[in-house]
């Protein structure tokens, strides 16, 4: 069967099993729209770039599935370069495809050229410059097999226009052998001696603590991680990427650690005989500062990218594998540690002593971001996905919102995107229709990526979107107050400027504001009513609410801040 | 104040905690840029490289890299690099295993006054004359790194050289075994 390049990709993608392409069409990759009329793919057409990229990493996060993304080529890549960097820090499995100028004119300076593959090089799992139409099912086969196998990652085809709009001979790789990949072995052998050497730690342990991160949802352990922390009794700490791994309503769970974490999370680990990561890469958000990160610990690590290992923290255990396999063999080997109940003693004493906390919020408003948080939770049905921006809000979110279920939150970790949040939840709501999809916002957030509320409207795609308007970039105006002075730089924005119920409009979406308590219920009520488009509302909060608790950057962990007003051991 | 000096480069040796690092690639466009990049945004050092097609298959090529395992654990460094899709092996031979070589060029500028004792040095140090004519020589020295910086050193006294080395390339000694990735 003879088909043009395009016509290749694109029964290449639907080989794979895509079901929906978050994209923007443009020179170089016209070739590619014209089969696309007639492929069952859908396609969500995008305003800008950035919106495709974290659409596609919403997806991805929602659904477990890759996310796949299309552009053309210089500015569109360009454009999209925040994502793929944004999924290469938090390791989500993204397929995105460029259009680039005709063979002949790279290297020329051509119209709309640039060498996408040298500025992905370094954010990228891998990236591949397509050199003929008959290489391309091999290419887009490699591709997802790359971004969703091993530690998973981004992707970039980068497709010349004179090859999709040249001819092939259909064919498409039928084993991982045709792949051509002799460099890549993503799984190894799981090494049993580790394994026990671990069990011997376990059991030794009288202060142990299941440091839980993106890679057990990355791996789908959630089970597997309930059913080993129940056996052994231990506590469970999920980092900012791990959300929803383990039920936030289990007893055992001590939520988020690390700089805004709970302080008995971070305490925990400061305190704790055993440390052991399931697929957590000890950030330097959830360490601070590296010698004063639980210097009482021994280390147990598991991760799938043995480059993680004593990268930050020396290992006394490092075991290479995915998360699953090795708690099984760890319940099979009956590792069990020492009767916690003293261990648990004191951990209950630090959650009674501060828990999170803020101040009642006064009936007239400004409301209290948490308090806003907490009401939309409240009332929301089961397996409410929540996405977030990155400041302030996103880690209220993370504190405030119970997270029972893997694929729930949906946020921007590592690389702290602002902007993530609209896109993100609309890719949420596109591989997960049936559920509802918040978005919890900033106003500085919401105005980097607002236009794809348009594309929300116009493709069907009803989210709900929660400004907290603090009317500052609140995360950087907390930094300024506490370490530099109050000498507010460059933070205000205007809580008025632009009209966010307006703009809401002019988008094609209901617009609503709450600034005191009453509407506060009101709006989420209405909100909640609304299943056909999508709704943004603005709530009025309190500019000088900080978050709490937290660690000065750089600072050890046993100096966490908890709120004032549980400063000194009174609430 | 007077404005910080520009950087000039040092003359670097060997560093003490070197590895060598002998890695098989796909012979692939851009792979070499995949490996300098890596260590550039991983703030590995390299201290020499050398590439070039590798035995008995067009498939791949075979890079040859000095480190300094002192910039980064090699644990680290040899992790990294072999999460480059394109690398598929990789063998790491300490130096005291190791048979090292290099070849070093050079061409001297001499006179009536030099010329014996440019011959005198080139003959102790087994090096080649591989061309000459009325005012300069050039010499050729397969050597190891180690007799390469001391061929150098003693081209010093010699107003005008013009000198490349190739960076090494390794093997590991007969009943010693390279550790393989």
């Amino acid at each position: 069967m003879q088909l043009s390049g395009a016509q290749a990709l694109i029964k290449s993608l639907e080989q794979q099993g895509v079901d929906t392409i978050f994209g923007l069409p443009g020179g170089a990759i016209l070739p590619v729209y014209d089969p696309l009329i007639d492929s069952s793919i859908r396609h969500i057409l995008v305003r800008h770039e950035q919106g495709a990229g974290h659409m596609a990493e919403g997806y991805a996060l929602a659904t477990g599935r890759p996310g796949v993304a299309m552009v053309t080529s210089g500015p569109g890549a360009t454009n999209i370069v925040t994502p793929i960097g944004n999924a290469h820090m938090d390791s989500t499995p993204l397929v995105v495809v460029t259009g680039q100028v005709a063979s002949a004119a790279i290297g020329t300076d051509a119209f709309q050229e640039c060498d996408i593959t040298g500025i992905t090089m370094g954010i990228t799992k891998h990236n591949f410059l397509v050199k003929s139409a008959q290489e391309i099912p091999r290419a887009v086969a490699a591709a997802f097999h790359l971004a969703t196998t091993g530690r998973p990652g981004p992707v970039l085809i980068d497709v010349p226009k004179d090859i999709t709009q040249s001819t092939m001979d259909w064919w498409y790789p039928s084993t991982v052998d045709e792949y051509d990949l002799p460099g890549y072995r993503p799984e190894v052998a799981l090494d049993q001696e580790a394994v026990e050497r671990a069990i011997a730690l376990i059991n030794a342990s009288e202060r142990p603590v299941l440091y839980v991160g993106g890679g057990t949802l990355k791996s789908r352990a959630s089970k597997e991680l309930l059913a080993f922390a129940e056996r052994t009794t231990m506590p469970v700490v999920t980092t900012l990427m791990a959300r929803g791994a383990f039920p936030d309503s289990h007893d055992q769970h001590l939520g988020m650690p690390g700089m805004h974490g709970m302080y008995s999370a971070v305490t925990a680990i400061q305190k704790c005989d055993l440390l052991i990561s399931l697929g957590a890469r000890f950030d330097d958000r959830v360490t601070g500062k590296i010698p004063a990160f639980a210097p009482h610990a021994k280390v147990i690590h598991v991760d799938i990218d043995r480059a993680e290992f004593n990268k930050v923290r020396f290992a006394d255990v490092a075991i290479q594998s995915n998360v699953a396999p090795v708690l099984r063999a760890w319940d099979a080997g009956s590792a069990t540690p020492h009767n916690l109940d003293v261990w648990w003693k004191e951990i209950r004493s630090w959650q009674e002593q501060y828990p999170l906390f803020y101040e009642e919020p006064l009936a007239d408003g400004p409301l209290r971001p948490q308090h806003v948080i907490e009401a939309i939770g409240a009332k929301a049905e089961p397996g409410t996905i929540v996405s977030a921006g990155v400041g302030q809000h996103q880690m209220w979110a993370s504190q405030y919102w119970k997270f029972e279920e893997p694929g729930t939150w949906i946020n921007s970790g590592g690389a702290g995107t602002m902007g993530f949040g609209v896109p993100a939840a609309i890719g949420a709501k596109v591989g997960r229709p049936d559920r509802t999809v918040w978005c919890i916002d900033g106003d500085g957030c919401f105005q980097m990526t607002a236009q794809e509320l348009v594309t929300a409207r116009a493709e069907g795609i009803p989210i709900k979107v929660a400004i907290l308007n603090n009317a500052y970039l609140g995360m950087v105006r907390q930094w300024q107050e506490m370490f530099y002075e109050e000498r507010y730089s460059e933070v205000y924005l205007s809580a008025d400027l632009p009209d966010y119920v307006k703009w809401a409009e002019a988008m094609g979406c209901v617009g609503l504001r709450a600034t005191n308590l009453k509407q506060m219920h009101e709006v989420i009520d209405e909100a909640n009513a609304i299943n056909d488009v999508p709704v943004v509302i603005d709530f009025r909060t309190d500019s000088s609410e900080k978050v709490f608790p937290m660690v000065a950057a750089g600072a050890s962990n046993d100096d966490i801040q908890v709120h004032p007003l549980q400063r000194g051991g009174a609430k | 104040m007077t404005p910080p000096e520009p950087y000039l480069g040092v003359v670097d040796h060997t560093p003490v905690r070197h590895h060598i690092l002998s890695v098989l690639v796909e012979n692939k466009a851009g792979v070499l840029a995949r490996i300098a990049g890596l260590f550039a945004r991983r703030g590995f050092n390299i201290y020499s490289l050398a590439v070039a097609p590798a035995e008995s298959n067009a498939r791949f090529s075979r890079v040859t890299i000095v480190v300094d395992a002192e910039s980064a654990p090699l644990e680290q460094i040899v992790g990294q690099l072999d999460k480059l899709v394109n690398v598929v092996a990789i063998t790491d031979i300490s130096p005291k295993d190791a048979l090292e070589r290099e070849l070093l060029l050079a061409t001297i500028k001499t006179d009536v006054d030099n010329r014996t004792s440019l011959l005198d040095i080139i003959a102790s140090a087994g090096a080649a004359i591989v061309d000459v004519d009325a005012k300069s020589v050039t010499v050729m020295l397969a050597a190891t790194p180690g007799n390469c910086d001391e061929f150098e050193k003693a081209l010093e006294g010699f107003s005008d050289v013009e000198l490349h080395r190739t960076g090494r390339v390794a093997l590991p000694r007969l009943g010693k075994t390279a550790h393989a990735y």
